[in-house]
């Protein structure tokens, strides 16, 4: 059994919408009552990531992939909810005492253009985190880091010196994983790392995660669009839509046999050249906006196999027979 | 295609400065102005070698010198640009008033651009109440002209600590003034770069290292926030020279025996009809010209410091 390395219970965001104050004022059933616009972008996550693995999170855009990262990171508070790092909780944490989880948490970023600091050089935006973390080093020890750092992602210890627009955007990401390596951390989130390289380049740089991972004995939460990297690279899949995980399942599972109506209907939509058989399940319906939260599914309104119980109850993440877990009425009532 | 050694050694970012640098050397007006601002400076700080009289040797003023015309009208050798009313050598004065002038008008801005940099630096970066706190102060104070709070200020403080007390500190409540007024326009532009920056993810990358705000602000940020306050330093030191110039014109700047360059136009205004037209007229083009200059060196580097506007 895998041990478990984040716990993620019951997370919430919601964002308070850009009003103005004078808006926030509504005529309601005869009296005038002040009520906030709220986005909400997590509507009460449940996840475990295991010691040691991959987690690839994938969802349309808006689904709030991105938020699960930054809250993670403890770059925005979550509204409610609980995030365990081994046994500690870690979401209410100020920032002089998330310090001791900072270096075991790192993230690397999707736009490898704007995560480096465009006026700092390679060895300076490396020396920073290690000197910072490490403040007992002295110079010359921090420059014997950086150098087998860089070699070890495959930048020639001589570019040290140059400033991040000299790169291309496979070794600015390449140099964004060398900084999250830099404080020698345990959990890497990538958010779409690999979203705005080449795909020649793409397969360059999830190798080189991968080849990181057995090295150090990572794990990873990776954000991602691209569903063939997750069937490449993934130990277990999440689905989420609308703020909410909808599957868990191990990538050979969700692959072979998905669950939720969702899933099913994401991974038809995969373009494939060797047969045209399947046809690509068509959604109907809008997607919901995020303002009001939903009562019930958050599918509903999109899901062809919606009944009166799916308006009215949100369904709860239950293990199948596979190990999967999914959040489907249909398919607890096997009408799916 | 054959590199020079050079252009792989050196760092890119001597090579960007020295694009623009080759980009403002192209351009003609720009070097123009570059030029006459150096010799400006080079001028106000050499101002007591050059000068051929010392000012504040008693004998430098001599009534039976008074009003003098310049050489090429009087003959008269010993002053190049005449004499004014108290037999005070122009060329004299106007070295050591462009000296004063110079240093009110750069100090007057140093002020502004640290007081500017902190607050904008702060309101962007913080963001909230503390933002919208700081940007209504600078609001207000931009509603009222720079020139209006300078000379209520200085004129309370005149009636208050008499004329000799601010005689002797007149430079010092000129630069504080000034200074103290203007730096609403830092900060505004500061902290427009800031929200620009702060959306970007180096930032939220050195949070997650746990790098204090501090210095998040002041070594991440601040470096990529600094191009089009260069453009406005330039230019907020010829308005500061102006807004001296003119309280001093007003009788609430520089006293008459330590002139700055609008403490002489403002004395040598009253000649003006008699016949005596150079006690006013040259200080006021030395000023005009140096005003001239500033300005036209701020549209150049913002030129070239801005790769987005173009021009025909």
């Amino acid at each position: 059994m895998a041990t478990p390395l984040i716990q993620i219970s019951h997370l919430e965001k919601a964002f308070a919408s850009n009003q103005s104050w004078f808006s926030q004022w509504r005529i309601d059933r005869g009296k005038l009552r002040r009520k906030k616009d709220k986005v909400h972008a997590l509507n009460g996550v449940n996840l475990t990531i295991n010691q040691g693995e991959t987690l690839c999170v994938v969802g349309e855009t808006g689904c709030g992939k991105s938020t699960l990262a930054r809250v993670l990171m403890g770059l925005t508070a979550p509204s409610k909810g609980e995030v365990h790092y081994q046994d500690q909780r870690i979401d209410h944490l100020n920032d002089r005492q998330r310090m001791l989880f900072r270096r075991r948490m790192q993230m690397v970023f999707q736009n490898p253009y704007a995560s480096l600091n465009p006026r700092m050089t390679v060895y300076q935006t490396l020396s920073e985190p290690i000197a910072f973390h490490n403040p007992q080093l002295s110079a010359k020890q921090v420059e014997e880091k950086i150098r087998p750092l860089l070699e070890s992602v495959g930048i020639a210890p001589s570019n040290m010196d140059h400033y991040p627009h000299e790169f291309s955007g496979g070794q600015r990401q390449r140099i964004s994983l060398a900084r999250a390596l830099s404080v020698e951390p345990d959990f890497i989130i990538a958010d779409e790392p690999l979203s705005a390289l080449d795909v020649s380049v793409q397969a360059q740089v999830l190798n080189l995660m991968m080849d990181k991972q057995e090295e150090h004995n990572l794990t990873y939460l990776f954000i991602t669009h691209d569903l063939a990297v997750v069937e490449h690279f993934a130990t277990r899949v999440a689905v989420m839509y609308l703020g909410r995980v909808c599957e868990l399942a191990s990538t050979k599972t969700l692959f072979s046999a998905p669950k939720h109506p969702y899933t099913q209907a994401l991974l038809s939509a995969i373009p494939r050249l060797d047969n045209n058989t399947t046809q690509p399940i068509r959604l109907m319906g809008e997607v919901p906006t995020q303002m009001d939260k939903p009562i019930g599914c958050v599918f509903q309104a999109r899901c062809p196999y919606a009944n009166p119980r799916c308006y009215a109850e949100s369904p709860d993440m239950i293990r199948q027979p596979d190990n999967s877990s999914v959040a489907c009425h249909a398919v607890d009532e096997g009408r799916l | 295609m054959r590199y020079f050694k050079k252009d792989i050694i050196t760092p890119a970012q001597s090579s960007r400065w020295s694009h623009i640098w080759a980009g403002f050397i192209g351009d003609k007006l720009a070097t123009l102005a570059l030029a006459i601002f150096v010799f400006y400076c080079l001028v106000a700080i050499f101002a007591p070698l050059l000068a051929p009289y010392n000012i504040n040797n008693p004998n430098f003023m001599d009534l039976e010198n008074a009003e003098i015309a310049p050489f090429w009208i009087s003959g008269d050798s010993r002053f190049l640009l005449g004499t004014d009313a108290q037999g005070r050598d122009m060329l004299s004065v106007i070295l050591y008033g462009t000296r004063l002038s110079l240093t009110i008008g750069v100090c007057a801005v140093l002020i502004q651009t640290a007081l500017g940099i902190c607050i904008g630096l702060i309101s962007g970066y913080l963001g909230g109440r503390t933002d919208n706190f700081l940007m209504r102060c600078a609001d207000i104070q931009l509603s009222l002209s720079t020139m209006m709070v300078a000379i209520v200020f200085l004129a309370i403080f005149q009636a208050m600590f008499g004329m000799a007390m601010y005689q002797q500190l007149a430079m010092l409540m000129l630069i504080l003034v000034i200074g103290l007024a203007e730096w609403p326009l830092f900060a505004r532009t500061i902290r427009a770069s800031v929200l620009a920056e702060k959306q970007k993810e180096y930032v939220d990358a050195a949070r997650i290292m746990g790098i204090s705000p501090k210095r998040i602000m002041f070594k991440h940020i601040l470096p990529n926030t600094l191009t089009p306050v260069l453009v406005i330093f330039t230019v907020q030191i010829s308005n500061a020279i102006v807004a001296e110039a003119a309280l001093s014109f007003l009788g609430l700047g520089m006293p008459a025996n330590d002139p700055s360059l609008g403490a002489l136009i403002s004395v040598g205004f009253s000649y003006m009809f008699s016949g005596s037209w150079w006690i006013c007229v040259i200080p006021s083009v030395t000023l005009i010209i140096l005003i001239l200059v500033m300005n036209m060196l701020g549209d150049g580097l913002r030129d070239h410091l801005n790769p987005k506007t173009y021009k025909d």
